[in-house]
């Protein structure tokens, strides 16, 4: 089986038709749910949360058939994510996507396991400790986009499990929970 | 008293017989024939005068006392018109035409066709001859007809038709026998400087001659047809009024008239306005027919399958004259479906017609298209439309049509590339997206891994 990196491809990823965007409604809509899913486990194992489209993206490339997506197609299957809620555009110009492959209502219970696992549940701690910090290591929030990450605080704060304040510095803010 | 005149020959009804290559030109009605001499020969009253190339005829009328046979005189036989004077006492008088004919020994005609003609009594004596004008024809463009036909001296080039110069006129009149210009078989010898000048002249002369024929021609058949276009446009405005007007009460007479006009309309070559409605003219359903006959040759070269625009080019090509617009070749293949005829017109999506044989089978088509599209190598590297037009037997254009509607279908997938536009065998529906990486063991996907993969 083909790797792109440590990430496993599947059969169809070598096959030419695959990479154009097809004109008939039945045979499209097959075409980019199989994409959708690509994508999404792609990024989830490679932990990509961005994807830019004027960059090259590895994914959409196959240099065994020599195919490239076209930026059409890329759009296309990233609108595709967009509409399911699985992704968002970070600019009207659509130029980057981020890619929820957890959604943030997903994010959100990761963290309260988080903050239980490690008896967090009066504690105080940064944004920038939740993801980069030792407690992290090895789980989901290492390295999570800060993007998601307060987009799923703010859910919280919301439900109640936490506040977020400003901290002393300007650059980081902090979280104390309550859950 | 006797007929000074030559005998004309006539037909039962009355009209005369034309020698070989003579032409009518113009006539008059209400003629008097008189010769000089009015003793000895009668007076030709009142009849028909028709000047033809040759001759100048006579008829009697039938309203004639005396019956007199038809006469005629040899335009060879005259040796000089006169031209018409006009004076004070030709106002008040009937126009009349004067002109000299020559005479053989008894007096009359000088007819150089009979056997009077070569020997005796050539040439010497003439006497003149008037032509009353009575009626009320055009007596000046007669004139004028008459010295163009003596002149032109076409009798001659009946003559001399087997040697194959035409003679120009040396001395007055045609004698026929040899001697000076003439060589013993009749032809004018063409000797020297003068010879070629001479037929410079003549060639000058009759292509002078048949331009001028010619455009008079075209002016009286332009002129005939602006009549035509006016009467039509006239014939087209009462059948639409009368169509529109429902009020009117149509009774069965008027119904019959009106068909009546329209099957003469469309005979003349006119397609009624009043059938627009319709199922369509006669002549396109006529066309319709025709196309339908002709189309099956080239349908079958072609492997059952034709673009319209192919079959366009090549029936207006066999038609050679009277070509049919696009307009027509589009309304007679929509006429095919009230007729039963072998063939249709189709649309594709992209818009491509075709003419294509009603038993063609799009599942034949797409039952081959299958096998070829799943031989190993196309599983690797696809089928373009050239590789199918092969396989299929029909030009590239109808072949990428017939994959376009396959793909349509859900039988094949498109991959556009550096390479061009290809076109593979459907695997999506066999991939489940919820277990991506499973694989049958079984159908086109396997099939297609094996492939792949002894390549790879």
């Amino acid at each position: 089986m083909q790797k792109l990196g440590d990430f496993k491809l599947p059969h169809f990823f070598n096959y030419p038709p695959y990479f154009t965007l097809q004109p008939v409604r039945e045979t499209s809509e097959k075409q980019i749910q199989l994409w959708k899913e690509l994508i999404l486990d792609y990024c989830r194992i490679q932990k990509i949360f961005v994807i830019r489209l004027e960059e090259e993206f590895p994914l959409f490339s196959n240099s065994v058939v020599e195919r490239t997506l076209s930026h059409e197609a890329r759009e296309a299957f990233l609108s595709a994510l967009v509409a399911e809620g699985r992704a968002e555009w970070l600019d009207k110009g659509r130029r980057n996507c981020l890619i929820l492959w957890h959604r943030i209502q997903e994010w959100a219970d990761i963290i309260v396991n988080f903050v239980k696992d490690n008896g967090f549940e009066d504690s105080v701690m940064t944004v920038e400790e939740i993801r980069s910090g030792i407690e992290s290591r090895g789980t989901e929030l290492q390295g999570i986009d800060r993007t998601i990450l307060v987009r799923a605080l703010k859910l919280l704060e919301h439900k109640g499990k936490l506040a977020i304040f400003k901290g002393t510095s300007t650059d980081d803010e902090g979280v104390k929970f309550s859950v | 008293m006797s007929n000074f005149f030559s005998k004309a020959e006539v037909t039962s009804s009355g009209r005369p017989v034309l020698l070989r290559n003579e032409v009518e030109c113009h006539l008059l009605s209400a003629v008097d024939l008189e010769p000089e001499d009015h003793r000895h020969f009668s007076l030709l009253k009142s009849g028909l005068l028709i000047l033809t190339t040759h001759r100048l005829i006579w008829l009697p009328s039938s309203s004639a006392s005396t019956p007199t046979s038809a006469s005629a005189v040899p335009l060879a036989a005259i040796s000089h018109i006169f031209s018409s004077k006009k004076s004070l006492k030709s106002v008040f008088h009937s126009p009349r035409i004067r002109f000299q004919v020559l005479v053989s020994s008894d007096g009359r005609v000088f007819d150089p066709g009979s056997e009077s003609g070569s020997s005796s009594g050539s040439g010497s004596r003439s006497v003149v001859v008037t032509a009353v004008i009575r009626g009320k024809g055009d007596c000046d463009g007669f004139l004028v007809k008459f010295w163009d036909s003596w002149r032109a001296r076409a009798w001659e080039a009946t003559e001399t038709s087997d040697s194959g110069s035409a003679s120009a006129s040396g001395s007055g009149a045609a004698t026929g026998t040899g001697g000076g210009l003439y060589s013993s078989d009749g032809s004018v010898r063409m000797v020297g400087v003068a010879g070629i000048l001479r037929k410079e002249q003549e060639m000058w002369e009759s292509t002078d001659k048949s331009l001028q024929d010619a455009f008079q021609d075209l002016n009286a058949l332009m002129s005939k047809a602006k009549e035509m276009v006016m009467l039509a446009e006239k014939m087209r405005q009462k059948l639409l009024s009368g169509t529109s007007s429902q009020t009117s009460g149509t009774n069965d007479e008027d119904m019959g008239s009106k068909e009546e006009m329209q099957d003469w309309l469309l005979s003349v070559g006119i397609i009624s306005p009043v059938t627009k409605e319709s199922a369509g003219a006669l002549y396109h359903q006529q066309l319709s027919r025709q196309l339908a006959d002709f189309v099956r040759i080239p349908l079958e070269r072609a492997g059952g399958m034709i673009n319209l625009i192919d079959a366009y080019c090549l029936f207006n090509r066999a038609r050679g004259t009277e070509l049919i617009s696009p307009d027509d070749m589009l309304q007679a293949c929509s006429l095919w479906e009230k007729f039963d005829v072998p063939v249709m017109l189709r649309k594709f999506d992209s818009g491509v017609m075709v003419i294509q044989n009603k038993s063609h089978s799009d599942e034949e088509v797409f039952a081959r298209i299958k096998s070829l599209v799943t031989k190993p190598e196309a599983l690797l590297t696809g089928i373009s439309p050239t590789d199918a037009a092969m396989t299929l037997g029909i030009a590239p254009a109808m072949a990428k049509e017939h994959l376009l509607t396959a793909e349509i279908k859900g039988l094949l997938c498109r991959d556009i590339s550096p390479d061009g536009f290809r076109f593979y065998i459907n695997l999506f529906p066999e991939i489940d997206p919820c277990n991506m990486y499973f694989v049958k063991n079984y159908g086109i996907c396997s099939t297609w891994i094996k492939a792949v993969s002894t390549t790879g």
